[in-house]
């Protein structure tokens, strides 16, 4: 649910990075964050646990630019990738305007990437959004390994709906900005229909 | 659409300062602010420039969020009220109408029966105020300013 404000002329809009546990979504965070011109993000906020694994979510606010008078900003969510953390994944999407889902390549990830695909599915069901038809855009990380499944395959497997996908390595930062560009342009086309969320 | 489009026009925005403006003074409260449950900030006052309201905001609305998580497992409808007590700062979160929160921070000048009391009036004066802006967001004939927006404007943000 994007929140317009006509007083301080501000477009503000929520996008989730979900994806299995270890498939990089802080990491995609974390290269946005070292990219960014200082005056276009907010502090990078990480609720983690010791072992730097996310127990709660990562926060980077980011302004974009105007258009029609109008600060867009976003604001980036990731969601705790473990399984036994869905508690805590329903409430970050609550009010999502986009999702990016961020595969792990490797084999050994594949099942846990459906798992946690259906898991995105069930929880936005829950919550009345029909991912379906949400601004949505899927990221297969770490294409760098040596371990990965074939590009066709992913995309049989993950992307029957033929969303547009991105290949990725989060780590050097290769396809971070893509699928973050891909995900507000439709976020944005999608206030323009006035749908608004 | 799973929740109504939050939009926020200039004549509530200041109906809503207002209030904000007014608690801190009557609370003696260092910093008040207003944020809507998804981490948006909606409104400040006081001495909002020491303090990231952004981080804050999406922290406040994350705590808010763990808060009705539990208050779901445990069947209660919510606990609209929190109160964390620091060393020199202490930080009071009410839920205004399930639909935002207000937050006050204040010092050793205030006390939490000012605050809670100051809250509670303020508190019915949000409630009123937001019923009102959520009726006029869905009143039909809505004058979106993205309705203009074309594909050129769009593409136009991601040339660096």
């Amino acid at each position: 649910m994007s929140f317009i404000n006509y007083m301080a002329r501000e477009i503000n809009c929520k996008i989730v990075y979900y994806g299995p546990g270890l498939c990089g979504k802080t990491t995609n965070l974390q290269h946005i964050y070292e990219r960014t011109n200082p005056d276009a993000k907010g502090k990078m906020i990480s609720l983690a646990t010791e072992t730097e694994r996310t127990l709660f979510f990562d926060f980077l606010p980011l302004s974009l630019g105007e258009i029609r008078g109008f600060k867009t900003r976003f604001h980036l969510y990731t969601v705790p990738g473990q399984v036994f953390y869905d508690a805590s994944r329903k409430l970050i999407l609550k009010g999502v305007d986009g999702v990016i889902f961020v595969a792990d390549s490797q084999f050994e990830r594949l099942e846990a990437n459906q798992e946690s695909l259906d898991n995105l599915r069930d929880n936005l069901a829950e919550q009345g959004y029909d991912l379906a038809k949400l601004p949505f855009v899927i990221q297969y990380n770490k294409r760098d390994l040596p371990n990965v499944v074939d590009l066709h395959e992913l995309r049989e497997i993950l992307n029957p709906m033929g969303v547009p996908d991105f290949q990725a390595n989060a780590r050097t930062g290769e396809g971070v900005f893509e699928t973050l560009k891909a995900v507000s342009k439709l976020v944005l086309t999608e206030l323009k229909k006035g749908q608004g969320g | 659409m799973a929740n109504p489009q939050m939009v926020m026009y200039e004549e509530e925005f200041h109906q809503i300062q207002g209030v904000v403006d007014r608690l801190v003074r009557e609370a003696n409260a260092k910093v008040v602010f207003i944020i809507d449950k998804n981490g948006q900030l909606i409104a400040a006052s006081g001495e909002v420039e020491e303090i990231d309201t952004t981080s804050l905001a999406s922290l406040t609305a994350g705590n808010i969020a763990a808060t009705g998580g539990i208050a779901k497992l445990l069947r209660e409808n919510e606990f609209a009220t929190q109160f964390h007590e620091g060393e020199n700062q202490n930080i009071h979160i009410q839920l205004v109408g399930n639909r935002v929160i207000l937050v006050v921070i204040f010092d050793a000048k205030s006390s939490l029966g000012l605050v809670r009391l100051r809250v509670r009036k303020a508190t019915d004066e949000l409630i009123k105020i937001f019923e009102a802006l959520l009726n006029k967001v869905v009143a039909p004939g809505g004058d979106s300013p993205f309705a203009e927006i074309t594909d050129d404007d769009i593409d136009s943000l991601f040339n660096d």
